[in-house]
């Protein structure tokens, strides 16, 4: 129990493997076998990377101590944005550029608020939230422009893998999932997102630029967000205004599903991932086993609140056990 | 007569309306320990402050070895050797020792405009080395900051200062909430500082803690230095009149 609870404590993300590995199971035997078959996995895997991408940005910000309610109507606003530079003739590529541009230039803005302002970034995210969705219609001109024919959507959307089993888009998410864990795990600059989401006066005192280091977390996590938007426009081949909406609950729900700690500091890049999976196969489990799909807003919301205080009753049993001195 | 570590010339710190330091003037010697006293609010943390790097003075400057020192943030402080212990702000609680020991200065394998990868071996490895040689007993230097006792804590970020290699020490009130047993092994840490040619400035509400392990005091009150003299030339009522 000792060793089990201090795996927990380091790993926080295996605990919602182990949920994964037991709802694969059940779902797989509730669908007489349906679940596994190639062509729903196809199906999960197509949708997990726009969702994936967006919890890596989010897990990263809530790391660091802080919070990005806008990331929704960012993945909405920046394929808008591309779509109508693409559709007033600007080539893929710039039109690409700018559109991350902008969804920086957000993740900016949000941080800059956030720390000039000392105000609780769930305040500037939320109004961010409404301003980048308004902005998206806006530039819509109401009615979503056409995208063009030659986009490059080997890059992002078709089929690879063994028996096609899932898009270009997963290997951008699986890339940047592994690079963004590793960022976390191996570099100072992951260490400085730690101690200032952990303990921001020490971090301080020990000469971590930390509102540099949330600055460029804001900005990472908005334009992972505008990226999977994009992949997401891609896919179904049409700039909706109104894609991405709820999903910035959802990717926070999916970051502490994966063990990420509300106050920051604790969390793991992986964790999020598993989350992501988590909940795109209770979404996809659900309809498979032909239980009433309303219930998979209940399973989050559950799954989050079980979360939590799983956390906090784990922490505290850990915490009990202290570090002996080998004296 | 040899030259201070530290001066510091006709400090003071406005904080919108008060008049928290008032023209501290102050001279700290290489390899001496000096005990810092007064009552709350006579200015200790804030000059303590000013000379890590957490606030600018107002008026005043400081010097180091005789050269004017531009003190502008927590590293400024770091680069000139001024390493500063808190009661709660040293240590992030989440992270590891090993992690702990080295925010902001980690070992890096390479790098491009100073972010890279870390040397996590090296840093596993001179961990346990730093926590060795203040004598700590810990089982690895994995366990999180969060786990260990007030006193361990302590320890830890002593043995960050040490491994950096600080000319100066700065303690502010390192034995709050310590228990009797661990208050002795900070004071004893502070004895210590003086065969490692370390400057030490140690603050304390306990009068006793810093008689015991200090070669000089001073005391503020009210934003000014009240009383400076040698231990040893000190008696305990000329202490209690002046605070
Ligand atoms: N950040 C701040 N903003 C405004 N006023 C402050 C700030 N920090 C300190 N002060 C004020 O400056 C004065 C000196 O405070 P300081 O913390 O330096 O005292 P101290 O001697 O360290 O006291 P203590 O023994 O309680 O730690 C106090 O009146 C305090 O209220
Ligand atoms: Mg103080």
């Amino acid at each position: 129990m000792k060793r089990l609870l201090k795996i927990y404590m380091e790993k926080p993300e295996l605990a919602a493997l182990v949920l994964l590995i037991v709802l694969v199971i059940v779902f797989q035997i509730a669908s007489d076998g349906v679940f596994l078959s190639a062509s729903n996995l196809r199906g999960i895997l197509g949708i997990l990377p726009e969702i994936g991408l967006m919890v890596i940005g989010v897990t990263i910000l809530m790391i660091a101590g802080e919070f990005d309610l806008s990331v929704g109507s960012v993945f909405a606003l920046m394929p808008m944005t591309m779509a109508v530079l693409l559709a007033d003739g600007l080539p893929f590529f710039p039109a690409f550029l700018a559109g991350l541009l902008v969804c920086a230039a957000i993740g900016f803005v949000n941080g800059y608020l956030t720390i000039q302002f000392n105000i609780p970034s769930f305040i500037t995210t939320l109004g961010m939230l409404f301003m980048a969705r308004s902005l998206t219609v806006v530039i819509s001109g109401g009615f979503p422009p056409l995208l063009p024919n030659d986009l490059p959507n080997w890059l992002f959307t078709v089929f690879v893998g063994p028996g096609d089993l899932f898009r270009m888009s997963f290997i951008w998410f699986a890339v940047i999932a592994i690079l963004a864990s590793l960022m976390m795990s191996h570099t100072n600059f992951g260490n400085w997102i730690k101690a200032t989401g952990g303990f921001l006066p020490a971090a301080k005192a020990m000469g971590i630029p930390t509102a540099r280091v949330k600055i460029a977390a804001f900005m990472l996590c908005s334009m992972l967000a505008g990226f999977a938007g994009m992949i997401q426009v891609l896919r179904l081949g049409s700039p909706l205004p109104s894609i991405g909406e709820g999903w910035e609950l959802q990717a926070v729900a999916a970051a502490v599903i994966g063990g990420t700690a509300l106050a920051g500091g604790i969390g793991a890049v992986m964790g999020g991932v598993v989350g992501a999976v988590l909940i795109r196969v209770i979404d996809n489990g659900l309809v498979l086993s032909q239980v009433d799909a309303n219930w998979f807003k209940f399973a989050i919301g559950f799954l989050t609140i079980l979360a939590v205080v799983a956390n906090a009753w784990l922490g505290k049993r850990a915490k009990s056990i202290k570090v002996e001195t080998s004296k | 007569m040899t030259q201070p570590i530290i001066s510091v010339r006709n400090l003071h710190k406005w904080y919108s309306g008060v008049h928290a330091i008032k023209g501290v003037t102050l001279d700290f010697m290489p390899n001496e320990a000096v005990g810092l006293i007064g009552d709350n609010g006579a200015g200790k943390s804030t000059l303590i402050n000013i000379l890590s790097g957490l606030q600018r003075p107002s008026e005043g400057e400081v010097l180091m070895e005789g050269k004017r020192a531009d003190i502008d943030s927590p590293r400024a402080a770091m680069d000139h050797g001024i390493e500063t212990i808190y009661q709660y702000n040293s240590m992030v609680p989440t992270m590891s020792i090993a992690r702990n020991l080295f925010i902001g200065r980690e070992p890096l394998k390479f790098s491009l405009f100073g972010l890279g990868v870390m040397d996590r071996k090296k840093m596993a490895e001179e961990s346990v080395q730093a926590i060795a040689d203040v004598d700590l007993h810990l089982r690895s230097p994995d366990a999180r900051v969060g786990e260990l006792s007030g006193g361990q804590r302590q320890g830890v970020a002593i043995a960050r200062a040490m491994h950096f290699k600080s000319k100066v020490m700065i303690l502010d009130e390192p034995t709050n909430h310590l228990a009797v047993k661990e208050t002795n092994k900070v004071i004893e840490f502070v004895r210590g500082l003086k065969a490692l040619g370390i400057t030490g400035i140690f603050i304390s509400h306990n009068i006793h803690h810093v008689l015991d392990c200090c070669d000089r005091i001073v005391a503020m009150a009210r934003g000014e230095v009240v009383l400076d003299k040698r231990t040893v030339d000190i008696d305990m009522d000329e202490i209690m009149d002046v605070l």
